[in-house]
Formats: C-alpha cells, structure tokens, sequence
C-alpha cells in the first residue's frame, strides 16, 4: 500500500473535475484521481450546448433563464441554485472560449447561439436562441480544452485509479474527509491519498438501465461511495430519459437535431408534439417529450417491425445545414442504423440519460451530511452531485453548464479550504475495507456471472422504472434486486491476475449499481405524485401539498423502509426564491 | 441562422411502409473471434486464441469483444467507455487495420473468415488489448496542446470569423485514441517521432487566429523527430475514426513552417 499526501483530492476527470482541478491546481497542490484517462470521459460525448443569456443574436437575459431552468424542473429546484447557475452562465462560456474553445460564429465573429428545448424568451413566450455549441460536439470541445488547460498548468493526474473508500474521522465531534482510497487498475496496488479536501465529480449511473446514452463505465461509483459512508443520497427517483436514442442502441441523438428544426412523427406520419405541447411542439421539455414518444408507442402508432419507436425527421432540412450543424450524430445514425437522414427519418426512442439527484450540496459545492450540516472539506459537483439546478427534470445543455459553474465553484472551494485547514488523521489501517472487499471478490469461488445479474438489473430497470411507473411496477423492481443482490453475495470472477483486471472492476461497479438502483426503486415508491422525469400512472397528478420537498434516502442499519433493512427516507425543504409553482404548460 | 427560414413542417406526411413498419428481422450468424491474448504475469509474448461465437449484422466489434468477456473468458481486457466512438479507448488492429471496435460494425467486415483483434502497435503492450498510452500522451503535451494568448483578456469573447474558424475545423475532431499515431510506420521503427496525433493537436492551435503560440510549436515540429519524419503514407487518414485529413494536416504544417522559415 502507497500513501499519497495532498492539499486537494479530486475524484473523476470529466468535465467537473477538471473544471475543479483548473482552479485547485492554480491554489493548491491538487491531485486527479479517474479510472479512466481524463479524455476518456462522458462530458465528450455531449453534443447540443451549453445556454448562457449571452443575447448575442436575440434579446435574452439570465433571469429567463432561471425561471426556464425552475420550470423546466418542474419546481423542485432550489431557486438560489439556479439563479447562481444561470448569471455565472453569461463567465462560464467566456471563460471557455478565452481557454479556446472554438464556439460556432455569428456573422460578426461572436459565440453563435441556437435554440434547445426549454429555453424561453420571456417566461415561455416562445423558444430563444440560447445555446452555445460547437457544432454537434460542444461536450468533446469542452473535454478536450479543459485538459489542454490541465495540461497547460501542469495539473497532476492518476490515472486508471478507481475511488472505492471516502475514509473520515471524526475531529472535534465533527466528521470530516481523511482522504480515499483507490485501486490502481494497472498494477492491483491499493493506493491512500490523504488530503484536506476531497471533490467527488465522478458522474452518473445510467448503467442501472438497458437502454442507455451513457457510456459502460457510468456506474455511479461516487455516489455509491459516499452513501457507503452514511452521506444522503438526494432525490434520486429523478431519472431523466433522453427522447432521442437510436432505437434499440440508446445512442444520443442530440435535441438540437430539434433546436436546429427536427420533428418527431409517428407511423401516421404525424406531427405528434402539436397535440402534446401546442405552443413549443418539439421543443418541450425533454420528460414532456419522451413521454409523448412513449404514449405514441402505447397507443399502437409506433414504428418498425415490433411498432416500437417513433421517428426524427431531418428530412425537410437542407443537407448542407445538416453537414454545417449536426455532422456527429447524422454519422451516428449512418453508421449504426445504416439509415440515411438526408432522406430517411431517423427511428428513435427515450434512452435513459441523466440522474437529475445524487450526492447533496450547496450552491458552495459543499457536501451535506443532513438538510443542513455542512462536512467541512467534502465537495461535489457535476452529475454525481445535486445541488439542486435540475429539479425533477434537467434542461437540455444545463449539464454542460452545471459542471462548468459548479466544477469552478468546488474547485476554489476545496483550494480555499485546504489553504487553512489542518490534515485530518487518516484512520488506522485505512485500506482494510478496500483490501478485503477487492481480495474476497477476486479470489471468490462463486458461480454468478457479473454479465448474467447485470443484464437482468438493466432489463428490470427498463421494463418497471422507466418513463411510466406505478406502486406495483416499482415494488416488483424492488423484489428482483433483492433476489440479484443474494445472487451477487455468489458471484465469481475468472481473472484472477493483479494487472488490469478488469473483470474485477465490472464487478465492484456491478454492486454500485444494484445498491443505488434499489435507491432509486425506493425513492420512486414514496413520491407519490408525477412531476418532471418522475411519472407515476397511479398518481397522475403533481401533488405540492404533500410532495413539494426533496427525497433523502439515508444508508442506516437501524432503519427499515419498503421491506429494505438499512434505508431511511426523509424530505428536504425546496428553496423558493422568487418562482412560485404554477401549472407547467409549454 | 437557416433555422429562422425553414418553413414550417408539415403536421402530417405519408411515410413509405418500410419505414412506417413492416421491416425483416435482423439475421444472426456464427463467426469467429481471433485474438492476440497477452498476460503479463503468466506470459512472455502474445499467441493467439480463437473463440467462436453468435452475433448479428448491426453488432460491432466491441459487442463481440463483450461477449466473450462476459459469457466466455472474464480475463480478455481491453479498455471501452462510450461504445460509440467518441471518447477514444477502444482503437485496436482489426484484421490487420488500426479502427476503434465500437465503431467497426460486423456486417462490414468479412465474417466467413476469422476476424482478427490485437492491440494497436508501437505503444508498449500491457495485457490482451491494453497497451501504454503514457508516450503518446507524452508527445500530445509536447506541441503545448492550450491557447497560448498575450496581453489583457478581453472582456467579452475574442471574435472570429467562420472562416477562421473553418480553418481548423478538422483537427478539433481530434479524440486522442492513438489509431493514427500506431499505425505510423515511422513511429513504429521510431518512437521518438511526435506521430500524426500531436502533430494534429499542434495544427489545431497553429491554424487558430486566436492562438500566439505558432511560432513556438512549429519550432518544436521542425525537430528532427517532428514533421519532417512524416512520409506521406497516408495510413494515418485511412486509420482516423473520426475522419480528419491528417495527412493534409501535416502537410499544412510543413508549410507553414516553410513560409515562417527559421
């Protein structure tokens, strides 16, 4: 075991982390811990943009956005949140371009912006022009300069480092971040960094489901951490599903196939957003629209052999504009469906994308141990984190800006903290948990396969928590993860070596995801209400009176909830600023 | 712009049967799996496995790859994330050619003979399909791969025409995931050259009006491990997943150096 001493310990090197590690590096001596290489991660494969109220090509100001982003959430985000999210917007796209990054051009060389799902002019009077994009890559282009500028200040990366323990002591009655410990994929080594500060920025957890945008390492592994160690988990019955997957793949097919003039038609042939969404049609929000696309399937006007998926069509648009504004995806759907857009309509369908809830904050970044107790020296941002700007449904392009803003915000967080901070004692023997866990699953003679308890957690996951749910869909999930957590208590591994062993790796982040799937199935079983990317068929309605609140979901031996032994649920006030709920009608 | 005149679509269209419904199912078939297996700890060079298996048309490589891994041998490693070609980890030898498994769909690839799969070349190899990425990465950090500006910041963004920006439009495509750069046969016989990927990241500054740091890189390029060392094989372009020109990249960069003449 090696024992690595820093300042600042970043976990995960996506677009948060390195937005973090930016400022952390320039402030203190930071590490980056990722298990996979920085340029490896799932902020590249984001594609629309990213809103900010520049106004460059039509009037717009941050305070519309904001009132989009609380809408958009239906209510449930916390209003102090996104009005810090939508004015540090306006900087955070400057910010990137002066990194470099190269932003499509308005005639007069300005950031050109373009329309997204959501985004209003005025309080919802019609779509605006907010997005900033890079063509159809805005998320690589955004990976890719934030490591230039990593590169740039020479910030120190390990890389292929798995996170598996957040290790805290208890200092003066208050618990704090001791450091974690990792596993080196490349050698089998287990590594201890103790540090003052610890950033979590390790994404999302798609992986719970089948049909899925995110990539196979998204296995919400910094999640799972922190909730291993008794921190909340917030509101995580909030998935959203992305209305524009590659039928059958999941692939994403950004909505700004839409901004840019894309329609969704049904096997009639219809335009059938103008009888979901009258005033913005295609451009509604995404829980809105991939509900829409859902229902049409239901109701027997899907398309395909197995009627199963709905269409996106390109069709009417000039090719030279498809070429110029969305040349990735058009590829992607040439290269995986082998189906032409130029000519032929794309078949899609929701594909589950983003986790709206996750590890607790402040608008400082700060992680919460409860609805109000700050942990001195814990931060979290970027998917894996909820502050809440996303409510119960994330805007389209909001991540990008999240990770941005939020990223930057724990990164000068963390610096500062650990600039006055003393060293927190690392506990003895600090690897212990690590060491035994990873020693008994590799040298474990069960006979469950990680793919088998896997695919039938993903197939679980889609059938019964997707886009409609009800108490019994929900309770049944619930009953097979219990049976797949017994069949991972069994579960054998064949790769036996030190070096990469990657067979190791799927199947610690296998029991993440049945852990924080059963989270999920849990949370959803006590909303009983619909709002934003949480659809409930019993409970048709949003209910403010009894559900205007977050969900805390608690690891505690004591507790019993739904016939789960360990879990507690609790509520958390939503902040409301200057927006009081109203029907949400686009 | 264009989005502001495109007449508005039309509430109902007819679509054509085949793609309203209807439609075959898609065949599956037998194929077989030849793959250069290396352990470290037991191994003291690569050999070769087969395994026979059961795909469909639309699977690509790196399904087949899972497959094996999750039904047959858990210990075959190779590095994967996004499965669909952006996030640059799974370039590998594909029957002989440098492409990224994720993006190499079996109904493109002859299935009656063996497909063979091995780790890229050039790069030193760890396990099965992993090989070290660190002197690539090395190279890559070398043509300081940043906007390197002078002066005040401005206060609002630096502007740029489109056609500025065209300029260097290709090369950010850029993905890192080292196809072009080990598929190089100068940087197999010399792995000091900077290869093809640095010498793109290089040209995407370089070409960038914003950028100031020109003169630097192009000198660091004109070493004698840098741009000259290129002989125009073009398997750099052919092995490029994301479709950059590279080997018209290279030649832009020669140029310039040319033009600014040290």
């Amino acid at each position: 075991m090696q024992v690595h001493h820093y300042d600042v310990v970043i976990v995960g090197a996506g677009g948060a982390g390195m937005r973090a590690a930016i400022e952390s590096g320039q402030r203190a001596r930071t590490a980056v811990l990722t298990k996979l290489y920085p340029t490896r991660s799932h902020t590249g494969a984001a594609q629309g943009g990213m809103c900010a109220a520049l106004a460059n090509v039509e009037e717009d100001n941050w305070e519309w956005h904001t009132f989009d982003t609380v809408k958009g959430g239906d209510y449930l985000v916390d209003q102090d949140a996104a009005e810090v999210m939508a004015k540090e917007a306006i900087d955070a796209v400057l910010d990137l371009e002066k990194m470099g990054l190269p932003f499509n051009r308005t005639p007069e060389g300005k950031i050109d912006q373009r329309r997204f799902g959501g985004h209003t002019r005025d309080h919802g009077k019609s779509a605006v022009r907010r997005s900033c994009y890079a063509a159809d890559r805005t998320g690589h282009m955004i990976l890719q300069t934030l490591y230039q500028q990593c590169v740039k200040h020479g910030v120190e990366f390990y890389n292929e480092f798995y996170v598996l323990d957040l290790l805290m002591t208890e200092v003066d009655g208050v618990k704090r971040p001791a450091g974690v410990v990792s596993y080196e994929l490349a050698t089998g080594e287990i590594h201890v960094f103790q540090a003052k500060s610890v950033v979590f920025a390790t994404g999302g957890v798609g992986k719970v489901f089948k049909t899925t945008s995110n990539a196979h390492t998204l296995t919400g592994d910094g999640m799972a951490v922190t909730y291993n160690r008794g921190i909340p988990l917030e509101d995580m019955e909030f998935f959203q599903f992305h209305p524009t997957g590659l039928a059958g793949l999941g692939i994403l097919l950004s909505e700004a196939a839409r901004g840019e003039g894309g329609i969704l038609r049904n096997s009639e042939g219809e335009r059938f957003m103008e009888r979901y969404a009258p005033t913005i049609k295609d451009l509604a929000p995404r829980d809105i629209v991939a509900r829409s696309m859902a229902n049409e399937v239901r109701e027997g006007r899907g398309c395909g052999p197995n009627k199963d998926y709905v269409l996106l069509d390109l069709t009417h648009l000039e090719p030279s504009h498809i070429d110029e504004k969305l040349p990735d995806i058009t590829e992607f759907a040439r290269t995986y469906l082998g189906v032409e857009p130029y000519t032929e309509p794309v078949p899609v369908f929701p594909t589950a994308h983003y986790a709206m809830g996750g590890i607790p904050t402040n608008i400082e970044a700060e992680v919460l141990a409860d609805n109000d107790t700050v942990i001195p020296g814990l931060y979290a941002a970027g998917e894996c984190a909820c502050v809440s700007v996303h409510g119960s449904n994330r805007l389209g392009t909001n991540s990008l800006l999240d990770i941005n803003v939020f990223g930057k915000r724990a990164g000068i967080a963390a610096a500062e903290y650990a600039k006055t901070a003393e060293s927190v004692e690392l506990p003895e023997n600090p690897a212990n948990d690590v060491v035994e866990m990873l020693e008994k699953m590799r040298t474990s003679d069960g006979t469950e396969r990680i793919a088998a308890i896997r695919k039938d957690l993903q197939d679980i996951m889609d059938a019964n928590v997707q886009v409609f749910r009800t108490d019994e869909t929900l309770r049944d999930a619930l009953d097979e993860i219990a049976k797949l957590r017994e069949r991972y208590n069994n579960v054998g591994i064949q790769d036996r070596g030190k070096r990469y062993n990657l067979d190791l790796l799927e199947a610690v982040e296998l029991g993440f995801l049945l852990e924080l799937a059963e989270v999920i199935s849990v949370a959803a079983i006590h909303r009983k209400e619909s709002r934003g990317g949480h659809f409930r068929e019993d409970f048709p309605d949003r209910d403010d009176e009894n559900f205007m609140h977050h969900t805390m979901t608690y690891l505690d031996p004591e507790a019993e909830t739904d016939g789960i032994k360990g879990m507690r649920l609790e509520t958390k006030p939503v902040i409301v600023t200057r927006y009081q709920p109203m029907e949400r009608k686009y | 712009m264009s989005t502001d005149t495109t007449p508005e679509p039309a509430s109902k269209i007819d679509l054509p049967t085949h793609v309203s419904g209807e439609g075959g199912s898609i065949p599956s078939f037998d194929c077989t799996f030849r793959i250069a297996r290396f352990d470290p700890e037991v191994d003291s060079e690569p050999h070769w496995e087969e395994y026979s298996i059961t795909m469909y048309g639309t699977d690509r490589v790196l399904d087949a790859l899972h497959k094996i891994k999750w039904e047959i041998d858990g210990s075959l490693s190779f590095r994967r994330s996004c499965a669909h070609g952006v996030c640059g980890s799974d370039a590998m030898r594909i029957n002989g050619r440098n492409r990224l498994a994720c993006k190499t769909l079996l109904k493109d690839l002859d299935t009656s003979k063996p497909i063979t799969v091995e780790a890229i070349k050039g790069l030193p190899l760890e396990k099965d399909m992993i090989v070290d990425m660190e002197p690539f990465f090395q190279s890559y950090r070398e043509v300081m791969p940043f906007l390197v500006t002078s002066g005040h910041e401005p206060t609002r963004e630096r502007l740029q025409s489109a056609e500025q920006r065209a300029a260097f439009d290709d090369t950010t495509k850029c993905i890192l995931c080292a196809a072009c750069t080990s598929s190089c046969p100068v940087f197999w016989t010399d792995g000091q050259y900077f290869g093809p990927a640095a010498i793109v990241n290089a040209h995407r500054f370089i070409f960038d009006s914003r950028d100031e740091g020109g003169d630097m890189r192009l000198e660091v390029l004109n070493d004698k491990e840098g741009v000259w060392r290129c002989r125009t094989t073009f398997n750099c372009t052919e092995a490029c997943p994301r479709g950059i020109e590279i080997t018209k990249a290279i030649a832009e960069v020669k140029q310039a150096i040319l033009q600014r003449a040290f």
